[in-house]
């Protein structure tokens, strides 16, 4: 069956191609380096399930010591604006087309096939039928691509290590953050925050609880990087206990409001490193934090919002 | 409290700039060690949730299929598309992919999107090639307009598929609720994502159509 490790081996082929391309060249000025690090992400994404977690612990560690140390992208020969300009007004507008067709196709694969079976026989885990399409929708516009464009067979190498060195670590970081969740959740951080911030602030109103219950979603959301794991805590020790037992808010719209109160705080970290620093790195922004500071404002004025929306919704007697 | 030393480690470090796999890494075993586990646990630990975040990268394999188009000129392409229509600027353009992301969120389609296969080749160059008569752009300008485009395709995603009854959030919502003994409805959740939905459209398009003033005060 298709499952995770089979998407994991897939995967790992980027940076396994992007490890070898540099291990050729030799012009790079930190080409081993570069070799190591890609190399290390390809062996953990590819072999990473059969590997002692130990290892695979080494190996983040060796990537993190690599990138602290400096991955510089070496030169790679792309087209010139001349040739681009040409190329693009041959092919015109079916350019789009392999980009257009990655979201169609895996949407259609989700949507076809939901339980993962092909004719009968489970083929792909249904849990994974999402990424798996993905995969797939990706395969296919890079045939639509290398056809269209008519490039050679060394092109495809030379331009994923073009893209990949621009994105550099930022493209380990999301799974770094992920370890790191998980890691706190162990170490029982949000427990103690959760009862630190009820315990201080005395819930004196409704519209304190609230205030509180959603301010505490966007901090920890932003500690974390990610909402979905301030939620359980920050709904269990704040909004259930105080908010909704105690003033006798309404559930659902306590809890709807409050995981948007946790978006907000999304916008506004650079933990949240898929949405605001890797971006940043994909558009290859000088400042890092660009993304979180364009942000910012939409997220305070968005949190108030949500603040007072949930205050006046869930306590139709008013929150006083 | 000492398992708190990881987020001190976090907001410090990323105060300071320092590169940020460093201050995960420290953070991580600052509040590992705190709550009693030992070194090499601390590893394995980094080791196997690194390995279990795995999927996370599969979005990445696009890279070669765009780095191909984009040798080909589909930026520039985009680009110039965007110059030929007289009326669009970069504040208006933005505010339609905000509106169409947030539809198509709400919708449950969140794959229709994303920084990598939609920002960088097709709604960024559109961004700028819609600033002034497609002059090229200083580095300030671009990284602006470029960071603006980033911005609009996550707040269009954030504040869209929450409407959606099926998407991830609403069903976690629904399980720790469970847990704790309130059974909800999905699409009475749901319902709650409407207003902060339409206000997130309304704050952000606003800002946007402040961006193009701020651009063209720039360009004069």
């Amino acid at each position: 069956m298709i499952g995770l490790d089979a998407l994991g081996i897939a995967a790992g082929l980027l940076p396994a191609a992007v490890a070898v391309h540099h291990a050729m060249d030799r012009n790079s000025s930190t080409r081993w380096r570069n070799v190591v690090f890609w190399g290390a992400f390809a062996t953990t994404l590819m072999a990473g399930p059969w590997l002692p977690n130990l290892v695979n612990g080494l190996l983040v560690l060796v990537m993190v010591a690599m990138a602290a140390w400096g991955l510089r992208p070496g030169p790679v020969s792309s087209t010139s604006d001349a040739e681009r300009s040409a190329l693009a007004e041959r092919i015109g507008l079916r350019l789009f087309l392999p980009a257009l067709c990655v979201p169609v196709v895996a949407l259609a694969g989700t949507l076809l096939l939901p339980d993962g079976k092909v004719a009968g026989i489970a083929l792909i885990d249904p849990k994974q039928v999402t990424l798996v399409s993905l995969a797939v929708a990706i395969l296919i516009a890079f045939a639509l691509a290398m056809r269209l464009t008519g490039a050679g067979r060394a092109v495809p190498a030379a331009e994923a290590r073009r893209l990949t060195d621009a994105v550099g670590w930022a493209m380990v970081l999301p799974q770094m953050l992920a370890a790191l969740g998980g890691i706190f959740t162990l170490a029982g951080v949000g427990t103690v925050v959760a009862d630190g911030v009820a315990g201080v602030v005395p819930m004196t109103t409704p519209l304190v609880a609230v205030t509180l219950y959603c301010l505490g979603m966007a901090l920890f959301t932003m500690v974390m990087g990610n909402a979905f794991a301030a939620f359980p805590i920050m709904t269990v020790g704040i909004g259930i206990p105080f908010v909704i037992q105690h003033f006798g808010g309404d559930p659902a719209a306590v809890v709807a409001l409050g995981m948007l109160a946790g978006f907000c705080g999304t916008l506004m970290t650079p933990m949240a490193a898929n949405f605001n620093i890797v971006p940043a790195a994909v558009l290859e922004l000088r400042d890092r934090h660009a993304v979180i500071r364009v942000q910012t404002p939409t997220a305070l004025i968005l949190l108030i919002f949500n603040i007072l929306l949930m205050a006046f919704v869930a306590f139709p007697g008013g929150p006083w | 409290m000492l398992v708190l030393s990881g987020i001190a480690i976090i907001i410090i470090g990323f105060a300071l700039r320092v590169h940020p796999m460093l201050v995960v890494t420290l953070a991580a075993f600052a509040s590992a060690l705190a709550a009693g586990f030992g070194l090499l646990e601390v590893v394995e630990l980094i080791g196997k949730a690194f390995v279990d975040a795995r999927f996370m990268a599969v979005a990445w394999l696009a890279l070669p299929m765009i780095g191909l188009l984009e040798r080909a000129g589909l930026r520039e392409k985009a680009r110039a598309l965007v110059q030929r229509l007289r009326r669009a600027t970069t504040g208006r353009l933005l505010l339609g992919y905000l509106a169409l992301r947030q539809i198509t969120a709400a919708m449950g389609l969140t794959a229709l999107g994303g920084h990598v296969q939609m920002v960088r080749p097709i709604v960024a160059p559109m961004a700028e090639g819609a600033t002034n008569d497609g002059e090229p752009l200083d580095d300030e300008t671009r990284d602006l307009v470029r960071a603006n485009a980033a911005a609009v395709d996550n707040i269009g995603l954030f504040f869209g598929e929450d409407v959606f009854i099926a998407i991830g959030s609403i069903l976690l919502i629904r399980a720790v609720m469970e847990q704790n003994g309130f059974v909800l409805a999905p699409l009475h959740i749901a319902l709650w994502a409407i207003p902060t939905a339409i206000a997130a459209f309304l704050i952000h398009g606003a800002r946007l159509l402040l961006l193009d003033r701020r651009l063209r005060r720039n360009s004069r």
